[in-house]
């Protein structure tokens, strides 16, 4: 590896580079973080202490949003947080074989989750619990895939939601390809035009296939909004291990435009990426947005983020709770009062014991489950091959 | 839509439509058949629109189906599955092509990770009618890795149904069929014979072809059965003609697909034989030949009356071209191994 001193800088230079001083490590890392604290090009509609900031820009996105909407994304942020920190519960308790937190992310997910329509096709990693819930999936059927019943059992097709992907990145060219249908069979080109959002993370940046989906989006123009959420970690790797340049100003290098936001501002996180659908369906091309957000919990239950970071880090982001900064905001405008606070609460408690009770019964998967279905069309191979086990296992009286 | 630039096909006593194809002839006008039947096939790969595709598989195709069904695509082969699996799930049935065998690793993890586990991980929910052609084998005097049998990494892969066509008929039948096929198809091509005109074979357009997924018996014979696809079926049937001069009778049979593998026709000609030699380009090892060794011993145990032995590229990376003549499978090596399977 290089030495810090030969790093590049994150601000594309006027000039000869040879003639500029190379800036240090601690430079290169304040480029790509120091936007917590807001960063020039940091989309923000709301601060950390829930104050509403004008943005010339992107208020209109935002314009018809009433107080009740706003008590909605409230509400969509509670019952998915709750339903993560029930699910990460089970788990500890020996129900899930792991879980993934969303901790941290809710705004990010539920700004960029409700902006889609019902016809736009979204391809999630496999920390998206936020945008299956803005899909109409309930956060049980999640629960298969961590407890080892099922790979997802939502009907993809019908909910626009596909299946959760565990490598990382590869999802983003399926999700170009989608979009390139949705080109090739017209459904651009004007306000019912249809788009397609792929979500993945920071470290899912430095696999090829991300590169790749970013070239093929950005030359058949599909209609793709690229949301990457940057949560600062990929398990224990900072953001400066995966890039030297915040990573929405990659888009500028594919030809498409690139966009930062912030991530733990649902109604920002909203407006822009209505934005970016709206210039999808309009067959403007591609557009990444880059959530600027954090994972204020593991990366998985497996993990042990101890190891890694700081404790500092983490509470200083804590002061930028998305929950907490909306919540603020609805209060001081007296747009919520305690009456709704508690019905959310309510509402999050019948949740998570619903969760909890059907995570408890969801009893044991059929064994002939793992032959069917690899194939759509029969083969002779396999059929022979489940059949003579599942003989043998009924020659045990099942109980093998 | 222009009308398509084929030749004047001929028509035999029958009335049927015949024509004198080449195996790389009768790949086109599959592809085109395929496409004149169903708009949403899709062809998509390196160079396949305007040149062609390098061996001129897709030739004439982008003029006459336009630049949105033939694409030319960015140079990236991830990019190419990986969108096609994209395509797929909004109903089009891509038809990839790679451009060379050795190409197809920076797609490995598409075909593997999404193509052929999408159907089963969404409970069949959604479906990948893909295809992804593979110019396959050696003996074109090329260089590094153009000249590679990569076929027994994908029949080891769950999902993925694996065929290989070694001449003219099955070119136009199978490449058909693997498109209509609901599940995602790798197709390998023998390349060395794409363009030889001793390969030429009457095509009948209006015939009824026999099913993709099985195998068929070229040649009846009772001395010893040769087992082979691809490539290696013209040596096998090369080798038969030669056994049959110093009086043995060789049966041979083209595996034609290669996942489901169906041997149901081998066990009865191995019962019969009591000798089985298998033929690949492809290295030994843990490979396809292997798979057929194992289920052949397993099936036929009482009926051999020597090992099965097999005929393979060696377990070396494809040598330069100045030495590939002693990697390929051979008429000698062929004769040579039934010889010793009948010295047993
Ligand atoms: C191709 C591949 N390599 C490695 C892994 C193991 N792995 C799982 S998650 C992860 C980190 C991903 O980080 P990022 O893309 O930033 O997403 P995040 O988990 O932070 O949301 C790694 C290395 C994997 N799943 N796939």
């Amino acid at each position: 590896m290089s030495s810090p001193e030969t790093w590049t800088h994150p601000e594309p230079r006027e000039g000869p580079a040879a003639t500029a001083a190379a800036p240090t490590a601690e430079q290169v890392i304040a480029g790509l973080r120091a936007t917590s604290e807001g960063g020039p090009e940091l989309v923000q509609l709301l601060t950390p202490e829930g104050e509403r900031v004008e943005n010339p820009e992107f208020d209109r996105y935002v314009a018809d949003v009433t107080a009740e909407d706003l008590r909605n994304l409230y509400r969509d942020m509670v019952l998915v947080r709750r339903a993560d920190r029930e699910a990460n519960a089970l788990q500890r308790q020996g129900q899930l074989g792991i879980w993934v937190p969303l901790l941290g992310q809710e705004a990010a997910q539920i700004g960029a989750g409700r902006a889609m329509r019902p016809t736009d096709m979204a391809f999630p990693s496999y920390r998206e619990h936020g945008i299956a819930w803005t899909k109409g999936i309930h956060p049980k059927e999640l629960l298969g895939i961590f407890r080892g019943t099922d790979n997802g059992s939502w009907d993809s097709n019908a909910t626009r939601f596909h299946p959760y992907c565990i490598v990382i990145g590869n999802q983003v060219l399926n999700a170009a390809g989608y979009a390139m249908g949705q080109r090739f069979e017209g459904k651009v080109g004007d306000d019912d035009g249809e788009a397609t959002m792929v979500f993945f993370g920071d470290g899912a940046t430095s696999q090829g296939d991300v590169h790749e989906g970013f070239v093929w989006a950005a030359v058949y123009d599909a209609p793709l909004v690229f949301f990457c959420q940057n949560n600062q970690w990929a398990i224990s790797e900072p953001t400066e291990r995966q890039t030297r340049l915040p990573l929405y100003q990659r888009a500028r290098g594919y030809g498409f435009p690139g966009i930062r936001v912030d991530g733990n501002d649902v109604l920002a996180t909203l407006a822009v990426t209505r934005w970016a659908l709206d210039a999808c369906r309009h067959g403007n091309g591609p557009v990444l947005i880059e959530a600027f957000t954090y994972r204020m919990d593991a990366h998985t239950t497996t993990d042990d983020p101890t190891r890694y970071r700081l404790s500092d880090e983490l509470e200083a982001w804590k002061l930028k709770d998305p929950i907490e900064r909306l919540r603020v905001n609805l209060v001081r405008h007296e747009n919520a009062d305690q009456a709704f606070f508690d019905s959310v609460q309510a509402d999050a408690d019948a949740l998570a014991a619903e969760l909890r009770d059907y995570c408890f019964n969801m009893g044991e998967p059929p064994i002939e489950q793992m032959f069917n279905n690899v194939y759509a069309e029969p083969n002779p191979v396999l059929d022979a091959q489940r059949d003579d086990f599942l003989a043998y296992h009924a020659s045990f009286g099942g109980e093998h | 839509m222009a009308a398509p630039a084929i030749n004047k096909p001929g028509t035999d006593s029958a009335g049927n439509t015949v024509q004198s194809l080449t195996l790389g002839k009768a790949l086109n006008l599959g592809l085109r058949a395929a496409m004149e039947a169903d708009p949403k096939v899709l062809m998509m790969g390196e160079d396949v629109g305007k040149l062609g595709g390098v061996f001129r598989i897709t030739d004439g195709l982008q003029k006459d189906f336009g630049e949105h069904r033939v694409l030319d695509t960015p140079l990236s082969e991830s990019g190419i599955i990986g969108t096609a699996v994209g395509l797929a799930v909004r109903g089009f049935r891509p038809v990839c092509e790679i451009q060379f065998d050795g190409f197809i690793f920076p797609g490995f993890d598409q075909i593997v990770s999404q193509v052929a586990k999408l159907h089963a991980r969404t409970q069949g929910r959604v479906k990948m009618p893909l295809v992804i052609r593979v110019p396959f084998g050696g003996g074109i005097g090329a260089v590094e890795h153009h000249s590679e049998s990569p076929e027994s990494y994908f029949a080891h892969t769950a999902g993925l149904k694996v065929v290989s066509c070694s001449n003219a008929v099955d070119a136009y039948w199978m490449i058909q069929q693997a498109i209509q096929c609901d599940d995602p198809v790798l197709f390998f091509e023998p390349k060395r014979y794409y363009h030889s005109a001793n390969m030429k074979a009457e095509v009948d357009t209006d015939a009824t072809p026999m099913p993709l997924f099985q195998s068929r018996v070229l040649r009846q014979g009772t001395t010893a059965t040769v087992v082979a696809y691809g490539p290696s079926v013209k040596v096998a049937m090369d080798a038969a003609t030669a056994a049959q001069e110093e009086g043995k009778s060789l049966e041979v049979i083209d595996l034609r697909t290669l996942s489901p593998l169906d041997l149901a026709p081998v066990y009865d000609s191995v019962r019969r034989t009591g000798r089985l030699v298998v033929v690949s380009e492809s290295p030994s090892e843990a490979s396809l030949t292997s798979e057929i060794a194992a289920k052949v011993q397993q099936e036929c145990f009482y009926s051999l009356e020597a090992p099965v032995l097999r005929v393979n590229g060696f377990d070396v990376p494809y040598p330069p071209a100045k030495l590939e003549e002693h990697f390929l499978p051979d008429l000698d090596r062929v004769l040579d191994a039934v010889d010793r399977s009948l010295a047993w």
